[in-house]
């Protein structure tokens, strides 16, 4: 038999079904992975062995009765900006402290519904913002992959959901939950040769989720393959009460959409998003979607959308904005860490200074700035209107096309000490995903390739607004005609 | 529109973020760097463009107003840094 850590999560889920794997025997698997290799990637900033044992045990009796959800038995990893019932929830910040939320957050409260294991929380850059996981006050997570020319140098995992991709690519959980504001959800899951997808805004509840830019804040599943993503998206989707912004539509079964093809399908390519200075290899895969896409009976049509240029810096000033709303409540008094200070203000200000880190308290600054008395309009409503703008041009693109195709990322991953001195150029990172973000829309980046050096590269399907079935149809296709089989040099 | 070390001093306070003085003048040339960037916006011809607020295209529901939770006074003060019965604590602020 193959190694259990090598099973996919549809086959861990039908050999549990049949009685031929036990749920105690396949978390004990990853478990056992995670004692050896976290120390080195760093993915899971709290790891609950005995409680995912238990939760083991529990499935094991649902299924030796003939019970169980979808996902009985599977082991997953939470990112850890879910809030977890019981189980400590640090965003990677210093200032959530010692943070135990005394309820759960309802899309890791869907996977528990469906009989999932929770085998830990996963690290992240602080409060999901960054492209490399460096920001994490937790300590950078390492990428299972590395450069053929140079097998010693430590790369990123991307962000904000490194460790939901470093453990997902080194075979430390079967898949895990991320979120996704700019690209966190697309630009690690390329960067470590997995998949992983953001869905429509509205369609996974935010509610429990730390929140960061809640206009653009998204939850999704990042796994091994597309059909290990549309099954994890099958459970954690779904109408939510409590968060207002969820969306009251039917949730469709993505998994059976993934071998639906692409016959008769027309696909977009946005000329946009040829950017000068673009590395010839990712041209090259991109062209190369294209041809299999072509190959299986899509039409391929040129697309514009002009405002892609201007999406980074709209996204510059709305997501800092909302984040200088929402972590207004890290104050110190109700939750997490204190600063003794002289009066109230001076407490404030010392718990907040000590207790975010150099990103998020930049990041702090430049959405209270755009929003004060003076800069609102010039800054913060021209960027709303810009955002308007930007999503127009994907509604204006539907009218042509069923989906877009993209790379993923404008370069594979990048080494540990690089681009650390300049933000601008770390936010470049997510110039292909940034946009779905402003428009609400769904996105998928499928592995598709290597680079030069064995590093893993992936394009990108967007969507149109709740159609993610097309979305998972089209990734299906590129996925089977890419047949991405390479593994990262570190792997349980 | 640049940004100097007194504007900086200015939304740090405004931000509640404690700032060493010495750390200004690296401050104010991060945030100039990002609003050179940010800049190029006004490129852009918004003359008559609703603004984007929200990330959905769906209007927000409503409900009735009603008491839907509550009663939980332990849960919400179980992370408290400190408290007094029923209350969170902070440092005298009247005096």
């Amino acid at each position: 038999m193959t190694r259990l850590t090598e099973l996919t999560l549809a086959q861990a889920r039908d050999a549990l079904k049949a009685r031929t794997l036990t749920a105690r025997e396949l978390t004990q698997a990853y478990l056992d992975g995670i004692a050896a290799l976290n120390p080195r990637i760093n993915a899971y900033i709290t790891v609950t062995a005995e409680k995912a044992l238990a939760q083991a045990d529990a499935s094991d009796a649902r299924l030796a009765a003939g019970q169980g959800g979808p996902l009985e038995g599977i082991p997953l990893g939470i990112k850890d900006l879910f809030c977890t019932e019981g189980t400590r929830t640090t965003a990677a910040s210093r200032i959530l402290g010692d943070f135990t939320p005394p309820y759960e957050s309802t899309v890791s409260g869907n996977l528990k519904r469906d009989g999932a294991i929770f085998l830990g929380k996963l690290n992240l850059d602080e409060f999901a913002m960054g492209s490399s996981n460096a920001t994490s006050a937790f300590g950078p997570v390492e990428n299972p992959w590395s450069r053929a020319n140079d097998p010693a140098k430590r790369l990123v995992p991307g962000g904000s959901s490194g460790g939901s991709a470093a453990a997902v690519a080194a075979r430390l959980a079967l898949g895990a939950t991320a979120t996704d504001t700019g690209g966190s959800i697309r630009q690690p899951a390329a960067f470590c040769g997995v998949a992983g997808i953001k869905p429509t805004y509205g369609r996974c509840s935010r509610f429990g989720v730390v929140a960061f830019a809640s206009s653009l804040d998204q939850a999704g599943p990042i796994a091994r393959d597309v059909t290990d993503c549309a099954l994890m998206l099958n459970s954690m989707a779904g109408f939510d009460p409590k968060d207002s912004t969820s969306v009251d539509v039917a949730v469709p079964d993505f998994a059976a959409a993934v071998a639906r093809g692409v016959k008769g399908l027309r696909i977009g390519i946005p000329r946009e998003y040829r950017m000068d200075g673009m590395p010839a290899e990712i041209e090259a895969l991109w062209q190369q979607g294209i041809a299999w896409l072509k190959a299986e009976g899509a039409s391929i049509v040129d697309i514009s959308l002009p405002h892609t240029k201007y999406a980074l810096p709209t996204y510059y000033i709305v997501a800092p904005a909302e984040a200088s709303s929402n972590l207004a409540r890290y104050d110190g008094v109700r939750f997490g860490k204190r600063e003794p200070g002289a009066d109230l203000i001076d407490l404030y200000e010392k718990t907040r200074a000590a207790g975010f880190g150099a990103e998020v308290r930049r990041r702090i600054m430049i959405g209270t700035y755009v929003l004060s008395a003076g800069y609102y309009d010039a800054y913060y409503l021209k960027a709303q209107q810009v955002r308007a703008l930007i999503k127009r041009d994907f509604d204006l693109a539907w009218e042509k096309c069923d989906a877009i195709l993209t790379p993923a990322t404008p370069s594979a991953a990048f080494g540990l000490d690089e681009k650390h001195d300049d933000p601008v150029a770390m936010y470049l990172n997510d110039v292909f995903t940034v946009t779905a973000n402003l428009a609400g829309i769904p996105g998928m980046a499928v592995p598709a390739g290597l680079d030069a050096n064995g590093l893993p590269l992936a394009l990108q399907v967007l969507g149109k607004p709740f159609d993610e079935e097309t979305v998972f149809a089209v990734s299906g296709a590129v996925e089977r005609a890419a047949g991405f089989t390479a593994k990262p040099q570190v792997m349980a | 529109m640049s940004v100097d070390t007194a504007a900086i001093r200015r939304i740090a306070k405004l931000a509640r973020i404690h700032v060493e003085e010495e750390a200004l003048p690296g401050l104010a040339a991060e945030f100039n760097g990002i609003l050179q960037w940010i800049e190029q916006l006004q490129q852009v011809d918004t003359s008559g463009v609703e603004p984007m607020a929200g990330g959905g295209a769906t209007a927000l529901r409503w409900r009735q107003d009603e008491v839907t939770d509550g009663g939980q006074a332990e849960k919400v003060l179980a992370n408290a840094p400190d408290r007094e019965g029923e209350y969170f604590a902070v440092p005298k602020v009247v005096e």
